[in-house]
């Protein structure tokens, strides 16, 4: 293992994730609810009456937040490095589309919001997606060298 | 302490402004994390390789806000915005959580994106996180369906 960080990305990657934790204090605070992201787009596509403004109000808040970003700070923090397939792109979303709505939750339900309220459940979720990514990027890296 | 999750919950025009602001927080949240950067994600789970451990910080600063903030919040009778709490309730570890679960991470570790981050990502017009986040409404889409016809047997409960 080689480790590759530096200073600044650790405290960016602290600043955004403490905006994450208001954010998510702010939707219990204001609507009860935890913010699971997945949960939330995957439920807006049974189009239940009375219960989908609010979800793809959070939706295009979500893109909002890039857009601003994008004005604010340029094209750089979206750069993309990898160079993953279209094909890999679309397995990787239906994988990911499936995935979180079979485990109930992906990285902000079971990660973010599940954790701090100490769910058994959100544990072993967050545990199982973090050990298969991790082994998957390990298979693509002794099977192609780079991942 | 009332959490109804199965009462017919009818979302007023206040729940929508609030979802909208949270998204749009949330969103900003994510962009400066480094969360939008897929090569990143990918280095962060990169354990055998060249292992960049700078993302594990986007969720230990959002579990030092949330964890401390979360009891204090359900304290309330209720949320400003609602009669009930719609937190989810179940503590049952099932088959279902953890095959999902699996599944996600590997989608994750193909494309580096998870779903937050890729829709935030549409902001850039680019075609990457556009057929990411269609791809992901159709597998989302493909497990309703599952649901619907298999998912009283198989594999269980959620």
């Amino acid at each position: 293992m080689n480790i590759v960080w530096n200073v600044q990305e650790v405290l960016m990657a602290g600043l955004g994730g403490v905006i994450i934790g208001i954010a998510v204090s702010l939707m219990l605070l204001w609507n009860g609810r935890v913010t699971g992201i997945s949960g939330i787009v995957g439920q807006s596509l049974k189009l239940v009456r009375g219960d989908w403004y609010w979800r793809m109000a959070f939706i295009v808040g979500l893109f909002l937040g890039g857009v601003l970003m994008l004005a604010l700070s340029g094209p750089e923090r979206f750069i993309d490095t990898t160079d993953v397939s279209m094909g890999t792109t679309i397995i990787a979303g239906l994988l990911v589309g499936f995935g979180t709505l079979m485990g109930s939750g992906c990285t902000s339900g079971h990660g973010v919001c599940g954790l701090s309220r100490f769910s058994p459940r959100s544990l072993v979720a967050t545990l199982s997606f973090m050990a298969s990514g991790f082994v998957l990027v390990a298979i693509l890296r002794a099977a192609f060298g780079e991942a | 302490m009332t959490n109804d999750r199965m009462s017919n919950y009818r979302e007023k025009l206040s729940h929508i402004v609030a979802a909208g602001a949270v998204g749009h927080i949330y969103g900003v949240g994510l962009v400066i994390s480094g969360m939008t950067q897929p090569g990143k994600v990918i280095g962060f789970l990169d354990l055998t390789g060249n292992w960049n451990p700078a993302l594990a910080f986007v969720m230990g600063g959002a579990l030092l806000i949330s964890t401390f903030t979360y009891p204090l919040i359900r304290r309330l009778e209720h949320p400003l915005l609602d009669a009930h709490w719609h937190v989810p309730t179940s503590r049952r570890i099932t088959p279902r959580l953890v095959l999902g679960s699996l599944m996600f991470g590997a989608g994750w570790g193909l494309a580096g994106y998870c779903p937050g981050p890729a829709i935030t990502s549409l902001a850039t017009f680019n075609t990457k996180p556009a057929v990411f986040v269609l791809a992901m409404l159709a597998g989302m889409a493909a497990y309703h369906a599952f649901e619907k016809f298999f998912g009283h047997r198989w594999p269980g409960p959620k």
